[in-house]
């Protein structure tokens, strides 16, 4: 096993911390994602990632934890969009996408002043790319808490909540405040988000949230058999992106780390890949066919 | 600011803006805003594998651009998952963050790819730059008619025997021609901004395609001009003005026109 | 329309009266007189656009009225009376959701819960037994989104009644399917609700599959209801009265059809005819 647990690998703390981080992140991100992926709600998903990593990049300027202003940055974001109602907003919408280019203008400008006006460089790739690495152990108690919060309200109201996306007029004749869950719910995907954007950075974030969901969901036809694959498919694809990233400073001659989030992407991507196979394979439909069924499934961008 | 170093920044930004005018008018009438908003995450990749290898970062941008619009032209025929594209899109990105890290760059070269910056197209890259602008105008002027008629009314096309797949492909290509000499001054994260917010806003000020297009021209050139002019006044990234006076022109040109909708009912 | 057999009876469930309701300042339905008395089979008759799901949101408490009063149980309505069950018009369920048939009943039984308490062996006994009932073993693991318009036709009604209802109301849930499986699931629906004993009101456009099981029929034309028993409302003078115009109703083969005639007669006949009265 040498050559996949390179030296010093488990006794680092950088690593174990690390690790300790993503594994969190993952749990929550799969959790919270597999609602957002049944409530068609990934490209309100991916919209949050654009508010924090505003958040995240005003944080790292005013040198706070970038995990408040992850968090905090969603947080505004689902609140705005709640109030103007665009919470199940689809990825064609021009509106947004240019509304949410100046959030992505904001991020520059705070990323540009964070360079020039602090001796710390790597805002950027610390930001938008992630740096687990650099997640400090003071930083684990805020993790834990946040994800324990999110974990309680997602099983609060998880009935409600599946109720309420499977069709909001059945959930409203059954006296469910649909409003009220949703904007719950948003609420803890703007901190999901923010989990997950300090594992494999903001604008990468949409990876862990919805990629295994995504991927275990297409297999199973029982609800949480699909969460629990979702998160050892998320904290799989953590810790491998983990692992190959530490370890690939020895592979390459010029001793040049790759990023986790590359790693973590990757594989995300490759078990999406793999579940789709079988997917099709088990159907043993032609794949138009499939995708035929789901024409309501709107495109995002990004 | 209009000293002989920002001559460039002042041609590449007028050439890129009415570029970005033309091609995103056609954006919005076909609704492909997927589309605008994935090319440029391909080139931001492909920019970056070129400054790995020791390339001209042109190349690379053009060559990833295509890649990416040809795979959704391919893709685009059976409808795609939101996960599937949302995931490629986000691995773009990511290959290109590990390419910047594996290549000896430093912050400014990654920020200046990602957000934009006014000296990104250097005196020997102006002349392809306006070469490649023109070949992409004249292509959309060649496909004028056939791109608003398969926009507008597909099936009518369809039945005229307009080759919709031929026309797809072809705007397609000339999308990630435009994208790709937008990206180095612009950004890669604010191409979208640039060439959907203007168009859009200028769609909605007036219905008569020929104006609306001329406005859309009109508009961007406005959003660049300002943007180089307020990145040189302040010293601040060109990004940030792009996305804010996108934003700004898109939100006013919506109000102007609902209350244009209100009085006329009124 | 008030006919004899609307007069209130003691086991009358729902009762509306004189109620107008309008959406944006137009009004939509006006004077609407009727009641559904326990466990009877009644028919909500009309055209598309007729306001019949208008009609059916102000029973379930989702949408205010104008005037007048619409009682349940000589109660006025609450918002969340889940003595009322509800199958909505047309749900579109996305077949990549992982939620089994099984899974849409039992949200019936606890789906406005807050927290995730386990399904008792009752409970889970229960949705079998609604399951069989509505004929959905053969079909509960697999996805709601892959069932055929029919079947999941049955699965929401099993999760509309696993709540034991009073009353249940569909809307238009022959809509879209073929003439087979709508007589299927009029006879399916007619045999859960007399074995439950709840009350049916049932929207559809056309009242023929209806005619076997109707005990009542509610007919809407016009932004007004005329109401009673099918023979006391399906007549010409009910009927021409109702719509402004005359129509005749002719009858065949067990069937009943509505034809309208040329319209210099009708306002003729409807002069021609002052006992007829229409609110």
């Amino acid at each position: 096993m040498h050559w996949l647990f390179e030296p010093g690998l488990f006794s680092n703390h950088t690593v174990r911390t690390a690790l300790l981080v993503g594994l969190i992140a993952a749990l929550v991100s799969a959790v919270v994602g597999v609602f957002t992926v049944l409530r068609g709600q990934s490209f309100a998903g991916h919209a949050l990632t654009d508010v924090a990593t505003a958040g995240g990049a005003g944080a790292f300027l005013a040198g706070v934890a970038p995990i408040i202003g992850f968090v905090g940055g969603g947080v505004l974001g689902a609140g705005a969009m709640d109030a103007i109602g665009v919470q199940r907003v689809k990825g064609r919408d021009i509106a947004t996408g240019v509304v949410l280019g100046a959030a992505t203008g904001l991020s520059a400008l705070f990323l540009y002043l964070s360079a020039t006006s602090s001796a710390s460089t790597g805002a950027t790739q610390m930001i938008l790319f992630g740096s687990i690495f650099t997640v400090q152990p003071s930083t684990l108690p805020v993790v834990a808490i946040l994800s324990g919060v999110v974990l309680l309200t997602i099983a609060f109201i998880a009935r409600p909540l599946l109720l309420s996306s499977l069709s909001i007029e059945l959930a409203a004749t059954r006296g469910v405040r649909v409003r009220v869950v949703g904007l719950v719910f948003m609420v803890t995907l703007a901190v999901s988000v923010g989990l997950s954007a300090i594992v494999i950075g903001s604008i990468l974030s949409t990876a862990l949230l919805i990629g295994p969901p995504a991927s275990a969901l297409k297999v199973v036809n029982r609800f949480w058999l699909g969460a629990a694959i979702a998160v050892v498919l998320g904290i799989g694809a953590t810790w491998a992106g983990i692992v190959f990233a530490y370890d690939s400073y020895y592979w390459i001659p010029s001793h040049r780390a790759l990023p986790v989030s590359f790693f973590v992407v990757a594989f995300v991507v490759v078990e999406f890949a793999f579940f789709s196979v079988v997917h099709r394979r088990r159907r043993g439909r032609p794949a138009t066919a499939i995708e035929d069924s789901s024409h309501h499934v709107e495109t995002q961008w990004h | 600011m209009f000293s002989s170093f920002m001559t460039n920044a002042w041609l590449s930004g007028t050439i890129v803006a009415i570029l970005a005018g033309v091609v995103g008018f056609f954006v919005v009438l076909r609704a492909a805003s997927f589309a605008a908003h994935a090319i440029p995450n391909g080139a931001f990749a492909g920019a970056a594998g070129a400054n790995l290898v020791g390339l001209n970062p042109l190349f690379g941008l053009i060559s990833f651009a295509i890649v990416a619009a040809l795979s959704i032209g391919a893709t685009s025929r059976r409808s795609r998952s939101d996960v599937a594209t949302a995931l490629s899109l986000v691995l773009m990105l990511a290959l290109g963050a590990a390419f910047l890290t594996l290549s000896t760059e430093y912050e400014p070269a990654i920020n200046a790819l990602l957000f934009g910056e006014i000296l990104g197209v250097s005196s020997s890259q102006l002349l392809p730059v306006l070469l490649l602008a023109v070949l992409c105008v004249v292509a959309i002027l060649a496909l004028y008619r056939p791109l608003v008629f398969t926009s507008v009314a597909p099936d009518l096309a369809a039945a005229k025997g307009v080759n919709a797949t031929f026309v797809e492909i072809s705007f397609l290509l000339v999308l990630a021609l435009a994208t790709a000499l937008t990206v180095p001054i612009v950004g890669a994260l604010l191409t979208f901004s640039l060439m959907i917010g203007p168009p859009a806003a200028a769609r909605l000020l007036s219905k008569h395609p020929a104006r609306a297009l001329t406005l859309s021209i009109t508009l961007a050139l406005a959003t660049v001009w300002a943007s180089i002019a307020c990145s040189f006044e302040f010293n601040l990234p060109i990004g940030f003005f792009v996305g804010t006076f996108g934003a700004v022109l898109y939100l006013c040109a919506r109000v102007s026109h609902a209350r244009r909708a209100v009085r006329s009912v009124a | 329309m008030t006919t004899r057999a609307s007069l209130d009876a003691p086991t009358d469930i729902l009762n509306v009266k004189d109620m107008e309701v309008a959406i944006d300042g137009r009004v939509i339905l006006r004077d609407v007189d009727f009641r559904i008395g326990a466990s009877e089979f009644t028919g909500l008759i009309g055209s598309n656009g007729s306001g019949k799901t208008t009609l059916f949101q102000v029973i379930l408490g989702l949408r205010p009225t104008v005037a007048g009063t619409v009682s349940f149980h000589g109660q006025p309505l609450a918002r969340r009376n889940r003595s009322i069950g509800y199958v909505p018009q047309k749900v579109l369920f996305d077949p990549e959701m992982p939620l089994r048939a099984r899974d849409l009943v039992a949200l019936g039984v606890d789906g406005h819960r807050y927290g995730l308490r386990r399904r008792s062996r009752a409970v889970l006994a229960d949705i079998e037994e609604m399951l069989t009932a509505v004929d959905a073993d053969g079909f509960a693991d697999r996805r709601v989104g892959e069932l055929s318009g029919g079947e999941q036709q049955r699965v929401l009604i099993a999760h509309a009644l696993i709540s034991r209802p009073e009353l249940l109301l569909l809307d238009e849930p022959l809509a879209n399917l073929d003439p087979g499986s709508a007589q299927e699931i009029i006879g399916l629906l007619h045999r859960v609700a007399t074995d439950n004993r709840v009350a049916v009101l049932l929207s559809a456009h056309e009242m023929n599959p209806l005619l076997p099981v109707m005990d009542r029929v509610v007919y809407v034309a016009n932004g007004r209801v005329a109401s009673g028993t099918t023979d006391e409302v399906v007549r010409p003078d009910v009927l021409s009265a109702l719509y402004g115009h005359h129509v005749d109703v002719l009858r065949v083969h067990g069937r009943v059809l509505v034809v309208a005639s040329s319209s210099d007669e009708d306002d003729r006949m409807v002069s021609e005819h002052p006992d007829v009265v229409v609110k």
